[in-house]
């Protein structure tokens, strides 16, 4: 096991240089010049070649790469360019805003459309089954951003059931008033795929010959649902739970702009709006550092749900 | 005499199997009228006056008739003063004896003014331009979007995957440390990132969705290749003496189109509803320009005017395509590629 993780540790390493490599040429070489970014619209020569000087930028091109290396690793991105606040501190700050909406809608998610597809793998083939098959099909085909501008007029504008946007310095205020509407919307999106997801894995597993044993036997259909087939549709459904905790951090960019959340979904699109490139860069690599552990994280969790899973 | 039917080719029997599915063949009614119209909005025959304000803030849509309730309509509740100029006027007004040379030196300007309509087919946005041409030229923007980007990825995709899968080793090594760098970012992230940096405009969407989603073709492909290249044409292919680049796209690729032409399929779909994302967030297609992502953008404030004719015709217009497309690409992977899992 331990041998198992050094190996993966140890080949992630040309992945993450890999990521950097990609962030830092993205920006540094196509970027274009960020002293004329940050001189603003009239800049003198004398102030453009100062901030040049500033950010090392006359510096050979392996200088620079190691400066960004060095940030990295230091978590020291220096400070945005538009309001001067240091990156990291953005992040921390920011991050805990987009996770309150984010985890609630990963949990409820989870459990929503676990539970469904369970009930619904029950009847399969039966016309609730079909039903709700072909409600998740109708509701993936329209699209997120509908939900949210519509949601928003209607549940919040005209029957004025949640406030219409907004956020608080309060976490309880923000569970309790400003964060139902946004998950809510979020869910109507993604309960649909992953019911979906969850109801094919169910269904392949009660098919199994483990499964008509269990029924052979004597077991009830409960039994057989929830003790023998759950177990084994667990697997890829905890993979599936998993690989969306990355995406989690970025919160949903659109919910987090149409909302006005202050998040980091709201922060990036702003970033880049705004060519601030320090923030961009430090949520890019940061992300996919930690999407490397969750990758990582399943495979462990792999062998712990299942195993007859071999680790090589 | 007998003759013994031969049987269909790969791409006829399959044609004849989407053919002979009815929900098919009506998505693919479908999607021909959109291209149709999407493609006479690129030569310019249809909606070529999207921009053009032909009618007043949000007009009327002509069911709902010029009697609804509409600040500028004609019940309007806001009624401007007309001032008449009388000989009372005239004694106080300075400008009065020159009136009529102002008029006649105005008459030589004079043009043929264009009566805003209360009425426009589908209604009219806040600037009165008609939201019917507005959808059909946004459509033309979104589907050519669409089109050019999965063309792209698929093509980057078969490239590097074809490379991957047929010469492995090093080369091989280089491109699946490529795939896993794409991949370890959270996809819309690095779609930002290319965003910020490459700027706004139709062209810089098509390559930064381009560049970034090719990573699904690329395994697929890859995997593909690895199957084939051991196979016996491939053998026999390299007993003649083929080059590595004739058995790569002359006798590999045909034996893969099939799974290229569904995945291209899947990635229009996927790269419109990003670009409508995109656009709406205000990274994407230029707001001098338009496209469905920019029309939902303007929606917000014109459903608190209670103007939802904009919201209802782009959802619309835009959903049937979605669907269609979807559905679509499901049949055709069902058509193609039997073994397929559907999810």
């Amino acid at each position: 096991m331990s041998t198992y993780l050094l190996r993966r540790i140890w080949q992630m390493i040309p992945t993450l240089a890999g990521v950097m490599l990609l962030v830092f040429f993205l920006f540094n070489v196509f970027g274009g010049d960020p002293a004329a970014i940050l001189a603003g619209k009239v800049a003198s020569k004398e102030k453009i070649d100062a901030i040049r000087e500033q950010l090392g930028l006359n510096a050979p091109i392996w200088v620079q790469l190691w400066i960004f290396v060095k940030q990295v690793f230091t978590f020291d991105f220096g400070a945005s360019w538009s309001t001067n606040e240091a990156v990291s501190a953005i992040i921390l700050q920011k991050a805990p805003v987009s996770l309150t909406v984010m985890l609630q809608v990963w949990l409820l998610d989870a459990i929503v459309a676990v539970t469904l597809a369970v009930a619904v793998a029950y009847k399969r083939g039966s016309f609730t089954d079909r039903a709700v098959m072909g409600i998740c099909t109708a509701a993936m085909s329209i699209s997120l951003l509908l939900y949210v501008v519509v949601g928003q007029w209607l549940l919040a504008y005209k029957l004025e059931w949640f406030p219409v946007l907004g956020w608080s310095d309060d976490f309880w205020t923000n569970v309790s008033t400003y964060a139902p509407l946004p998950i809510l919307l979020l869910l109507f999106v993604s309960i649909a795929p992953s019911l979906r997801l969850y109801r094919s894995f169910v269904v392949e597993e009660t098919g199994q010959d483990y499964a008509r044993t269990a029924r052979a036997k004597g077991a009830s259909e409960h039994r057989v649902m929830f003790v023998h087939v759950l177990r084994n549709a667990a697997v890829p459904i905890v993979t599936n739970l998993a690989l969306a905790l990355p995406g989690l951090f970025v919160g949903s960019f659109l919910i987090e702009m149409v909302f006005s959340i202050p998040g980091l979904g709201k922060e990036i699109v702003n970033a880049v709006q705004r060519s601030d490139f320090p923030v961009i860069k430090a949520i890019t690599v940061y992300l996919a550092m930690f999407a490397m552990a969750v990758n990582l994280l399943v495979d462990v969790l792999y062998k712990r749900l299942d195993p007859r899973v071999e680790l090589k | 005499m007998t003759q013994q039917q031969a049987s269909y080719g790969f791409w006829r029997a399959a044609g004849k199997r989407l053919w002979a599915d009815k929900l098919a063949r009506f998505c693919m009614a479908v999607l021909v009228v959109y291209f149709l119209v999407a493609g006479a909005a690129g030569m310019g025959w249809v909606a070529k006056d999207w921009n053009e304000e032909v009618g007043v803030s949000y007009a009327n849509p002509s069911f709902l008739g010029d009697d609804y309730p509409n600040p500028q309509g004609k019940n309007s509740i806001i009624s401007q003063d007309v001032l008449v100029i009388d000989e009372k006027q005239k004694a106080v007004d300075p400008l009065a004896p020159y009136y009529e040379e102002i008029e006649k030196n105005a008459a030589a300007y004079e043009k043929a003014e264009v009566k805003p309509s209360w009425t426009l087919p589908l209604g009219g946005d806040k600037w009165g331009r008609d939201v019917f041409d507005k959808v059909i030229k946004a459509g033309q923007v979104s589907i050519s979007i669409g089109l050019a980007s999965a063309l792209l990825a698929v093509f980057i995709g078969t490239v590097l995957g074809a490379l991957g899968g047929y010469f492995g080793g090093k080369l091989g090594d280089l491109l699946e440390w490529f795939y896993n760098i794409f991949t370890s970012v959270p996809y819309i992230l690095l779609v930002l990132a290319f965003a910020a940096v490459f700027g706004k405009g139709v062209s810089t969407v098509i390559l930064v969705l381009g560049f970034v989603g090719w990573t699904g073709t690329y395994r697929l492909i890859r995997a593909e290749y690895i199957k084939q290249r051991g196979r016996d044409y491939v053998m026999a292919a390299n007993a003649i003496g083929a080059s590595h680049g004739r058995k790569m796209f002359v006798h590999i690729l045909p034996n893969v189109s099939h799974l290229i032409l569904v995945q291209l399929s899947q990635l229009v779909v996927d790269f419109i509803k990003a670009e409508v994302i995109l656009s709406f967030l205000g990274l994407g297609v230029p707001t001098d320009s338009v496209s469905w992502g920019i029309m939902i953008n303007e929606v917000m404030p014109e459903l608190v005017l209670g103007k939802w004719w904009q919201l209802a015709t782009v959802a619309v217009v835009m959903s049937t395509f979605v669907v269609s497309f979807g559905l679509f690409t499901d049949l055709l992977r069902d058509a193609l590629d039997p073994k397929a899992s559907r999810r």
